[in-house]
């Protein structure tokens, strides 16, 4: 009889596979990134010390905008071509599936954009005292997004046109990450210490780990059969 | 008691509550409908004229305090009814019931409009105080991140053609919610205290005198009443709705005497 | 017959979805070494039923007693000897048929990639084992969600038009196949818009437990 790890190991190998076939969709979210953070000072200007200010709030929104974009695709493949039901059924637990997908999905997305990251913190002249608080922060939080995001793909992935209507309900429980998060790099920026914020980000992911996949598997129960 | 019966049967024979607990809910509260209207209007007629004309003027912000005795029952009101919501979600997941889905389906749009006043009420107030229409402070965030809450669970339970979806995913939204609601509250609370160290929160209430209180809980008072009269009107609408092929809607409709226990 | 195991148990087995009751009060036992075809016209309940079976819907009301146990007390029991093919092949047509039969295989444990290649073989699919799905037809996709029959433990296998898609040859071949299983003590439950030619096929009509029936209770097999 198959033990739960196992089978735990497989669905993460097969979606981060599936992941690197479709790199046009790993790549999406980090070209979106990119030109949405090139925006900002052709918005506002290009004056540095403005910039400067608003890099850290600027940088977490436009990261949490990137992970939204990609959140459709977590589950939708699998709806259509019918492996979704059959992880269902299959007698390991929900919880764990959900988990391998998730954690395959934030290494092809959330951990590129941390990469990334700095680079685009650059280009709004964030003070480089902050790129450690940039990047540990989201990593931590592109997770929790992840987790929490995984929630919404699952409450609409039976629907045709999921897209917009993810982000909405979405979004306002990122406000908490979001928060903490730009806090974080702003104290950094101004040399303050920021492991408060670095902590709670870890509390609210540690909660995710635990409470988000239950919501998601319940949330795909009623999707499949909607 | 005819009741009593009834009960018994909808929560042995799960299967036959389609035919017990919508029904009995909208027959008994047809003679409650009429007593809610009474007291919820005399009690608002109340406390509007006793805080907005009669209570004494406030030290600081002379009259435009009063604003009080509509915003602070109301913001009371509009985050209870998101736990009503979840609450009413979560008892139809469980006992997989009709009836608190209802509620559930309800209480969304009362908790949107509520909070919408909430933040209305919350401009209004700080425009003579501070110049303003709009500040970000940490209250009127938090409201205002509940006001996006809301409107999620309006647009999933839209976006489903099937109501039986659309009621489970509203429920599991609305749990995810109420989980989150302390964490946004409590983030937005330091966010704000971080980013206005100095500055006096907008919407708290001036120091209050007993006599101020007074009117006060009497709009509290009026608040809950009113908003139980709006809950149970709306889920009589959406039991008419959701069982309006069924005999007894049809009897309803068309005047015939219902052939069914009577509250 | 009666001598054969009970392996599944359906008591007042009823299913309501949007106001609309589908079937009720569905009384029946499946056998070990039965076939059964599920009946009724489109729209009565035939995949909702398959479904609740498979464990993918846990909306009805009544009981399903799996080995004489409730199936919510045995999960994992009853999970690991079901597999369930639904409209959907179940195949990602971003992987190889060999990729896909892998992440079933781990599923279930302990398959080697020589059985799957095996299965492959089995349903004519040999040489195709590493050309991604999306290159092949909607029959060899079918065949690709067949393969798992081959390498297969379950001992129930819920089947919901499984002959889609498929020639002459491969709806023989599949008959064969699941006149095998049933004949090795496992039990077959399909539906089929085709005539099926098994021997000793059982049937079970849901428009005998649909909402305005007048037959009521009637357990076949």
């Amino acid at each position: 009889m198959a033990k739960s790890p196992s089978l735990f190991g497989a669905t993460f190998r097969r979606d981060l596979l599936l992941a690197f076939r479709h790199k046009g969709e790993m790549i999406n979210p980090l070209v979106f990134f990119l030109i949405a953070i090139s925006l900002i000072p052709l918005g506002i200007g290009p004056e540095k010390a403005l910039l400067m200010r608003i890099a850290p709030g600027i940088l977490w929104v436009m990261a949490l905008l990137a992970t939204l974009l990609s959140l459709d695709n977590l589950f939708r493949s699998d709806f259509d071509d019918g492996t979704l039901e059959q992880l269902l059924i299959s007698p390991h637990p929900l919880y764990l599936s959900v988990l391998a997908k998730v954690l395959a999905y934030w290494l092809a997305t959330g951990l590129p954009l941390t990469l990334l990251s700095p680079v685009l913190g650059g280009m709004l002249s964030l003070p480089s005292g902050a790129f450690i608080a940039l990047c540990s922060s989201l990593l931590i939080g592109s997770a929790a997004m992840s987790l929490i995001g995984a929630v919404g793909a699952a409450l609409t992935v039976g629907l045709r046109k999921g897209g917009l209507l993810i982000s909405l309900i979405v979004m306002p429980l990122y406000v908490p990450i979001l928060i903490f998060g730009a806090s974080a790099v702003t104290e950094a920026a101004r040399g303050n210490p920021f492991d408060v914020q670095l902590a709670v980000l870890g509390a609210i992911l540690a909660i995710a780990l635990l409470l988000a996949p239950l919501a998601t598997a319940g949330a795909l129960r009623v999707s499949v059969n909607g | 008691m005819a009741n009593n019966k009834q009960e018994r049967l909808f929560m042995n024979w799960q299967w036959f509550h389609r035919l017990g607990s919508p029904r009995w809910f909208y027959e008994k509260t047809d003679a409650w409908v009429p007593w809610l209207v009474i007291l919820a209007w005399g009690l608002l007629l109340v406390g509007t004229v006793w805080g907005l004309g009669f209570a004494p003027m406030d030290a600081k912000q002379k009259d435009s305090y009063r604003i009080i005795y509509v915003h602070v029952p109301v913001a009371f009101i509009s985050m209870a009814c998101y736990y009503i919501m979840a609450i009413a979600g979560a008892v139809g997941l469980i006992w997989k019931m009709k009836l608190p889905y209802m509620v559930m389906k309800s209480a969304a749009p009362i908790g949107f409009a509520f909070t919408i006043i909430v933040l209305a009420t919350g401009s209004i107030w700080g425009r003579p105080t501070w110049g303003t229409w709009w500040e970000w402070d940490g209250r009127m965030t938090s409201y205002l991140v509940l006001s996006f809450l809301y409107l999620g669970i309006i647009a999933l339970q839209n976006a489903f053609q099937s109501r039986d979806t659309a009621d489970k995913a509203s429920a599991i939204l609305a749990l995810v919610g109420t989980v989150n609601i302390p964490i946004i509250y409590k983030s937005v609370d330091w966010w704000y205290t971080l980013h206005q160290p100095a500055s006096l929160n907008l919407t708290s209430a001036p120091k209050i005198h007993i006599s101020m209180l007074y009117p006060l809980f009497t709009m509290i008072a009026a608040s809950y009443i009113f908003f139980t009269l709006v809950l149970i009107l709306y889920t009589r609408a959406e039991i008419l709705r959701r069982e309006s092929k069924t005999q007894w809607v049809k009897d309803l409709a068309s005047g015939v005497p219902s052939k069914g226990d009577k509250a | 017959m009666t001598s054969a195991p009970v392996l599944l148990e359906l008591h007042n087995l009823a299913c309501e979805r949007d106001e609309r009751i589908l079937f009720s009060q569905l009384n029946t036992r499946f056998y070990a070494g039965q076939a059964v075809q599920v009946l009724g016209p489109n729209g009565s309940g035939k995949t909702t039923l398959l479904r609740i079976l498979a464990g993918v819907s846990r909306e009805y009301q009544g009981e399903i007693l799996f080995k004489g146990e409730l199936i919510n007390k045995v999960n994992w029991e009853f999970a690991s000897e079901l597999l369930y093919l639904g409209h959907l092949p179940g195949v990602k047509k971003s992987l190889t048929p060999l990729e896909n039969l892998r992440w079933y295989a781990a599923l279930q444990g302990a398959v080697s990639d020589a059985q799957l290649l095996a299965a492959l073989e089995q349903v004519n699919l040999a040489g195709y084992e590493d050309t991604p799905c999306f290159q092949l037809s909607a029959g060899q996709l079918r065949r690709v969600a067949l393969a798992r029959l081959e390498f297969s433990k379950a001992s129930i296998w819920i089947l919901d038009e499984p002959f889609t898609a498929l020639d002459k040859a491969g709806i023989a071949k599949l008959e064969n196949r699941l006149i095998a299983h049933a004949s090795a003590g496992g039990l077959v439950l399909v539906t089929s818009h085709q005539d099926i030619r098994f021997p000793q096929l059982q049937t079970l009509d849901l428009q005998d437990f649909a909402e305005n029936s007048t037959v009521g209770e009637n357990a076949h097999g």
